[in-house]
């Protein structure tokens, strides 16, 4: 039955695809292959999440060695969640790479390209499926490798410096978690993530256990982009190929934070990670002041891409606020805004995309008068932007209303105020571009209307997406909750 | 029947707007969509009279959301006043739009007209809405579709104009007024508009105090002071926005907002003599006084009808702090007449920048004998601002008055005494001048604002005289709000 080797087809799919890329090279028999896979890898999200919602969590082991010796899935809610957005980003994005990338990269270099793309997924997948901890330190590297090649293929100069800046932080933290898996290994003798949770229960007070949750959640910390570790986040967002930061921007930070929670909550529990260790306090104080500075940053950025990737690191912010709570609900809102952040930032960049697409330049300066040249592209950016601010009909209306929900719940009126200031700064960066695209003046020397549809239909049902998933929750909370009840331990 | 009737109400200027849209190459055919939207919306509000006034109240869901939060509409006596307001001046206003629009050779036509519909449906919405959620949504909604109206120029005036619009409103909405929404939310586990209030007994009267406060200032429309400061950089846009919208839809969306929230989410019983409410009083008061004093000292006629919006907006406010049935009735009254007078107020000073393009109050000097039936429109306009008969302004203000003393507030009337003085001082000299003053020009000629112009000032004008003779159908509805 297939229906049983899902969850190996959901990393296997891609990872063979990879190569088999490299050897078709030229560029539409590889971009085809890309969305292929990708729109391949979403059904089987789709079958496994529709298999947990009947018969719940799915053991998986490799060759017939039982978990903890061999290698296991484990997939419940909270990752099969987080499998469906990355299947479904990388699926809409990849349908607006085609064009996108003709335009940015050179024909010989496309089929790299769209290797290291199903490779980049791959990893992001492994990642969340995985419950082995070395497994997923290795599927770890596989898509931190790939992303360093996708960044650097952008068409400026910078991003080789952005790609190396990146591959450098990046190490760092990949050191980090691996010597924090290493503690761990030492202190339980395993690497299974079920069987190490069992084990940590009776040497949890012990330094070896502080270290390495220690370790493993600066490192961590630097994958995600939590202030102050996001420094190299804003380059690589900006430098890279257009359809690059809108499928990095919309998954890979969201994975980190989902192992992050594994690690917390499944792994260590929250007695001792938000109990013992002062973690909550620290992230309240790191989650405030990356939605407030970042946010005010965004607003000084005239590259839009760079704004937006600033943006991106403010939304990390209140990903963490929501768990510092440690409540299901805040945490409930984290794995919500996971999931809205990811279509609000997908469309936001996707509409760049087509904007750089017809003029060559995504700086604010060379906007003006857009909303009238390129009238579907701006609808993009307004829903998207409206999202990010978090007006009501929008997916990020849901998200801020579960968040500040949490928090006044919580009686943290400090953080309450902070995620409405950071709407308010939001209000600010996203409107100076509506301001200019509709009220500034045209240049005269553009000429040209709108982007092809193969790249506005994408940007499109992302923007739709914002709005369907304001109205209709039920998919978005409703699995976002039971996942923060599996995380809590307690049962969906 | 009337359920669904609901749901078109709020559809209908939607799809107006739509249907504006795609007959946007066709101005006549267009200007027709438009008359015959207001007409059907028109219509399908006064269809609900009959259901409202033998005191049933059609509700609907829409959809839900998050759970416990639904998308739902339902009519009360205040919104279907309220509806009705808007919805009527919406035909005169689209009516007065066309000779304004054309008058004044305005660029981007159907454009104006499709946001100006959207607009209508958001206020609508406000209007129907059944809790806060939906109140909210419609709210922030009316916010992002005025502005391009606000905008409409596109000058470096207007964005300057924009930006603070959209800064105060935004701001304060999301502010103050998302957070009192969610936090009633927590303490009660619903936001729906309910007869008597839904706060009554859950919480302690410091966070009572707390959330009237946030909500009276996050209610941005309302414009009191210190977030007023919007709306007369909203007067950039064209005169029918400034009408319809600034004097109309937009502000009194706001004081409709905090009246429904006074009565149907805290209760009077709540808000009556509590500490936050008779600080907000002196909020409304300072407002009401400061406002006029500085319409004294504008020198453009649009800013200073700005100023006296504000300062009229803050009677509603005092009404539902106050908080009892003479002040509620009166607060109510007081919206419908003052929508009829302000926008007969900017009518008029639209016809006079069509007609000569003038736009100071210290241009006008002689302008009565060359634009008669504009000036003298303005003249009963601006005695119904003022609350002097024989014009509607007047009940508004005397049910207030009684509402101050039911109070115990004798000091009120003092202070609505005063303001109607100062209500003359900065309105009255306008006609005066107008029509005693001595014209720089040594022959001046019958030249009016086109036809479509004086027509909606003809109905507008017809509206503040019935109203004093017929208040009977608004203090109606009025009067049923606190049974």
């Amino acid at each position: 039955m297939i229906s049983a080797q899902l969850p190996a087809l959901q990393v296997v799919v891609p990872l063979l695809a990879a190569p088999l890329c490299l050897v078709l090279h030229r560029p539409f028999a590889a971009w085809l292959l890309t969305f292929v896979v990708s729109g391949i890898s979403l059904l089987v999200s789709v079958a496994l999440l529709g298999q947990i919602l009947e018969q719940g969590v799915i053991d998986y082991t490799f060759g017939g060695w039982a978990a903890p010796f061999g290698i296991a899935y484990h997939i419940d809610f909270a990752n099969a969640y987080v499998l469906l957005i990355v299947t479904a980003i990388s699926t809409v994005v990849s349908i607006f790479a085609r064009r996108s990338v003709a335009s940015e990269i050179e024909a010989h270099s496309q089929g790299l390209f769209y290797t290291a793309w199903l490779l980049c997924l791959t990893g992001l997948l492994g990642i969340t499926i995985t419950g082995d901890a070395f497994n997923l330190f290795v599927f770890l590297e596989i898509s931190s490798l790939s992303s360093y090649v996708l960044i650097a293929m952008g068409n400026d100069r910078k991003a080789l410096t952005a790609a190396y800046q990146y591959l450098i932080m990046g190490t760092i933290g990949a050191t980090f978690i691996l010597i924090g898996i290493g503690l761990l290994y030492m202190l339980t003798g395993t690497l299974n993530m079920l069987d190490m949770a069992q084990r940590l229960i009776a040497v949890a007070d012990s330094r070896t256990a502080r270290t390495g949750f220690a370790f493993l959640t600066v490192g961590l910390g630097l994958k995600i982009a939590l202030f102050p570790l996001h420094l190299w986040l804003p380059n690589a967002y900006a430098y890279a190929p257009s359809a690059v930061s809108a499928f990095l921007a919309a998954t890979a930070t969201k994975v980190a934070v989902y192992v992050l929670l594994r690690f917390m909550f499944s792994v260590f529990g929250i007695d001792f990670a938000l109990g013992a260790m002062p973690l909550s306090t620290m992230l309240v104080v790191l989650g405030s002041v990356a939605v407030l500075s970042a946010s005010t940053v965004a607003i000084f950025q005239h590259n839009l891409k760079r704004m937006l990737a600033y943006s991106s690191i403010a939304q990390i912010g209140y990903l963490v606020l929501g768990v510092s709570l440690a409540t299901p609900a805040g945490l409930t809102a984290t794995l919500l805004h996971l999931f809205n952040h990811a279509l609000m930032k997908g469309a936001l960049f996707l509409a760049l995309g087509c904007i750089a697409w017809r003029l060559g330049s995504v700086r604010l300066g060379d906007l003006g008068g857009l909303g009238y040249r390129m009238p579907w592209t701006m609808g993009v950016f307004v829903i998207g932007g409206l999202s990010l601010i978090g007006l009501p009909l929008t997916a990020g209306f849901i998200s801020k209303w579960y968040l500040v929900l949490a928090a006044v719940e919580r009686g943290w009126w400090p953080v309450v105020l902070v995620i409405i200031a950071g709407s308010l700064l939001a209000v600010i960066y996203v409107w100076r571009v509506i301001e200019t695209a509709y009220l500034g003046k045209t240049k005269e020397a553009v000429s040209g209307t709108e982007a092809p549809l193969s790249m506005l239909v994408p940007a499109w049902l992302l923007a739709i997406a914002n709005l369907y998933f304001g109205m209709h929750t039920e998919l978005s909370a409703g699995i976002a909750s039971q996942a923060a009840m599996v995380l809590f331990g307690g049962q969906p | 029947m009337s359920d669904s009737m609901l749901f078109l109400i709020v559809l209908t200027p939607f799809i107006g707007a739509g249907l504006i849209v795609v007959t946007g190459n066709r101005p006549n055919l267009r200007e027709t969509v438009s008359v015959a939207t207001g007409l059907l919306l028109l219509a399908e509000v006064a269809s609900l009279v009959p259901d409202v006034l033998a005191g049933e109240t059609p509700g609907l869901l829409l959809a839900i959301p998050v759970p416990g939060v639904p998308l739902a509409l339902q009519v009360e006596p205040l919104g279907l006043l309220f509806a009705l307001i808007a919805s009527s001046l919406w035909i005169v206003t689209t009516i007065y739009a066309i000779g304004y629009m054309r008058g004044h050779h305005e660029i981007h036509q159907t454009r104006f007209y499709a946001f100006f519909a959207i607009a209508i449906g958001a206020t609508m919405g406000i209007a129907l809405a059944q809790n806060l959620f939906t109140l909210f949504l419609f709210y922030e909604l009316l916010t992002i579709s005025t502005y391009p109206l606000v905008t409409h120029a596109g000058t470096p005036e207007a964005r300057r104009g924009g930006r603070v619009y959209l800064g105060i409103l935004m701001g304060t909405s999301i502010g103050f007024l998302l957070l009192a929404v969610i936090w009633t939310w927590q303490l009660t586990g619903t936001t729906g508009f309910k007869a008597g209030g839904i706060l009554a007994g859950q919480t302690s009267p410091l966070v009572i105090g707390i959330l009237y406060g946030l909500f009276a200032f996050g209610i941005g429309k309302a414009a009191l002071m210190p977030f007023h400061r919007w709306l007369p950089a909203a007067m950039v846009a064209p005169t029918p926005v400034s009408a319809l919208l600034h004097a109309v839809a937009v502000v009194k969306a706001g004081v409709f907002a905090i009246l429904k929230v006074t009565v149907y989410i805290f209760g009077i019983d709540l808000v009556g003599g509590s500490t936050a409410s008779t600080a907000l009083l002196w909020v409304a008061v300072l407002t009401i006084i400061g406002a006029s004093l500085v319409a004294l000292y504008q020198d453009n006629l649009k800013r200073r009808l700005a100023y006296s919006t504000i300062s009229q907006l803050s009677y509603v406010v005092l009404g539902a702090v106050l908080a009892n049935a003479a002040s509620i009735s009166g607060a109510a009254v007081h919206i419908a007449t003052h929508a009829v007078g302000k926008i007969t107020l900017f009518f008029c000073a639209g016809a006079i920048l069509v007609a000569t393009h003038k736009t100071r109050v210290s241009e006008l000097d002689g302008l009565g004998r060359q634009m008669p039936l504009t000036m003298g429109a303005f003249l009963i306009a601006s005695l119904s601002i003022a609350g002097l008969p024989p014009t509607g302004g007047l009940w508004g203000k005397w049910y207030l008055a009684l509402g101050a003393l039911d109070a115990g507030y004798g000091i009120l009337v003092g202070v609505l005494m005063l303001s109607t003085l100062l209500n003359i001082a900065y309105l009255l000299p306008i006609p005066l001048r107008a029509f005693f003053g001595q014209s720089p020009k040594t022959a001046v000629q019958f030249s009016e604002a086109p036809l479509p112009c004086l027509v909606a000032i003809g109905i507008t004008t017809a509206a503040c005289v019935t109203l004093f003779f017929f208040p009977g159908p608004v203090y109606q509805l009025a009067g049923m709000l606190i049974p």
